[in-house]
């Protein structure tokens, strides 16, 4: 790994001030992917800012409506969290099913959401249950913030400080994970409130998350797998790789969303 | 350069360091702490797995200079006395290690499992060690005797937990 800076400044404007200080700067959350992605000289960032010791960054809000998770709260922390399993434990589920328990100790929600790896668990989450990102500059919904395979809407020195999903009547998440990596080869997440339904596919699509019209339009007409036989999701959109070609996945996502269907009853 | 002042296994540490040093690196090349392993360096094996304020964490994928303050317990760190600990015992009685180079690492994830489950009252079942052990790789043993060890080593510890109670 190339030399850097580190620094842990204890405050957002500070933190910002850090990145754009920066020749380039690169935020720092759990590392779980950014640290192997260095170690690989696939990024060389001048300066790491770590946003862990910030106060407020970690921890869980319950407003009634929507619950907040602090951008630097980890996969376990959000895994095991009361309130997020009483009020969205298809979020508790997800998050407890990414990678192994040494990279859920460390990996961060906003490190995850930053990253946008076209096979992360979180992005269905937010996408599907049309979850608000809360920058250090603004909030941006979900629809508008992811871009494409490791794209969003996050400028250079922007940092991702909570991100806030509203309660959804039913929400569940199903992954088929690859055996080796555990990413999604198709993670499906739907939500339904106030009878409309989202539905976010994660893993599969050529170009990252995506939400998939066809089947939002099946499932509020009636919220059942059987009303997902009739849907169609088309191989030509999908990933296609040595893990499995389109066709395999197009395949894999409707067992993902019929599963994801029964586990939200 | 960052001087950083660590808790490890117990002794407080102090020394400078590049900031791009990796904590398996501080703990091998700084310490001589050399029980933890480093199979992979890529974030998969888990040999390297140390306990950073008592949680399992993968120690080639975290940097030293971000541990300023915290607690690091190594393979090292574990027995009290000239005694093992029962997960260390308990891997010797049931054969769960052969050429032993995941077994830092599947003893420190193996603590962390048990502590974790402990904590929370949930049982500790086999199909849940083999879930837990979704991050350690060993090529040798084929895992059936190491789920054994940390099956053995559960028991022992829920009765040292009862005893200090
Ligand atoms: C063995 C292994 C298995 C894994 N399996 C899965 C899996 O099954 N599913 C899954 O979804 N993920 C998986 N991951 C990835 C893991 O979830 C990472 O924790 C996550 O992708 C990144 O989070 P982090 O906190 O570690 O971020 P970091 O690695 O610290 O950062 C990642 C990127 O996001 C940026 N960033 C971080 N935080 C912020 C912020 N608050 N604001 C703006 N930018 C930010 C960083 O600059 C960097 O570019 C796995 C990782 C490993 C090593
Ligand atoms: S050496 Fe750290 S996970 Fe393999
Ligand atoms: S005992 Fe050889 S790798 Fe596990």
């Amino acid at each position: 790994m190339y030399d850097t800076n580190y620094h842990k400044p204890s405050s957002v404007a500070d933190a910002v001030s850090a990145l754009s200080g920066a020749e380039d700067g690169k935020v720092l959350a759990g590392g779980q992917t950014l640290l192997p992605t260095m170690k690989q000289h696939l990024a060389a960032p001048s300066d790491l800012v770590d946003i862990r010791a910030i106060p407020g960054m970690v921890g869980v809000d319950d407003d009634g409506d929507a619950l907040t998770i602090g951008a630097a709260t980890t996969h376990a922390e959000v895994a095991a969290d009361p309130t997020v399993n009483a009020k969205l434990p298809g979020l508790a589920k997800l998050a407890g099913g990414i990678g192994d328990p040494a990279v859920r100790h460390m990996g961060t929600i906003g490190g995850s959401v930053a990253n946008n790896d076209p096979a992360a668990d979180y992005p269905a989450a937010v996408l599907g249950l049309g979850a608000t990102v809360i920058t250090s500059k603004r909030e941006i919904a979900a629809d508008d913030f992811f871009e494409g395979m490791f794209t969003t809407a996050l400028e250079d020195d922007e940092i991702i400080t909570a991100i806030r999903f509203p309660l959804a009547s039913k929400a569940a998440y199903a992954k088929f994970p690859n055996p080796a990596s555990r990413y999604a080869m198709a993670g499906v997440f739907v939500a339904e409130s106030g009878g409309s339904v989202r539905v976010a596919v994660t893993g599969a699509g050529a170009d990252g998350v995506f939400r998939h019209e066809g089947m939002e339009n099946a499932l509020s007409g009636q919220f059942s797998e059987s009303a997902l036989d009739y849907t169609d999701v088309d191989a030509g959109d999908m990933l296609s790789d040595l893990h499995g070609d389109g066709a395999y996945r197009a395949n894999l996502v409707k067992v993902m969303a019929k599963r994801a269907v029964a586990k939200a009853g | 350069m960052t001087t950083i002042t660590v808790s490890v296994n117990g002794k407080a540490v102090t020394r400078d360091i590049s900031d791009n040093t990796l904590l398996s690196d501080f703990l091998r090349e700084d310490l001589r702490l050399t029980g933890t392993h480093v199979g992979c360096d890529t974030s998969q094996c888990g040999a390297c797995v140390v306990h950073v304020d008592g949680t399992a964490v993968k120690s080639c994928t975290a940097l030293a200079v971000s541990l300023d303050g915290a607690n690091v317990t190594t393979v090292e760190g574990v027995s009290t006395g000239g005694d093992l600990h029962p997960m260390q015992r308990a891997f010797n009685d049931n054969h769960g290690l052969q050429c032993g180079f995941c077994t830092p690492g599947m003893i420190m994830a193996g603590i962390d499992i048990v502590n974790r489950y402990q904590a929370e009252g949930k049982t500790l079942t086999e199909d849940a060690i083999r879930a837990e052990l979704e991050g350690n790789i060993c090529r040798c043993t084929g895992y059936h005797n190491i789920v054994r060890s940390i099956e053995d080593a559960a028991a022992e510890m829920a009765g040292m937990s009862k005893a200090a109670e």
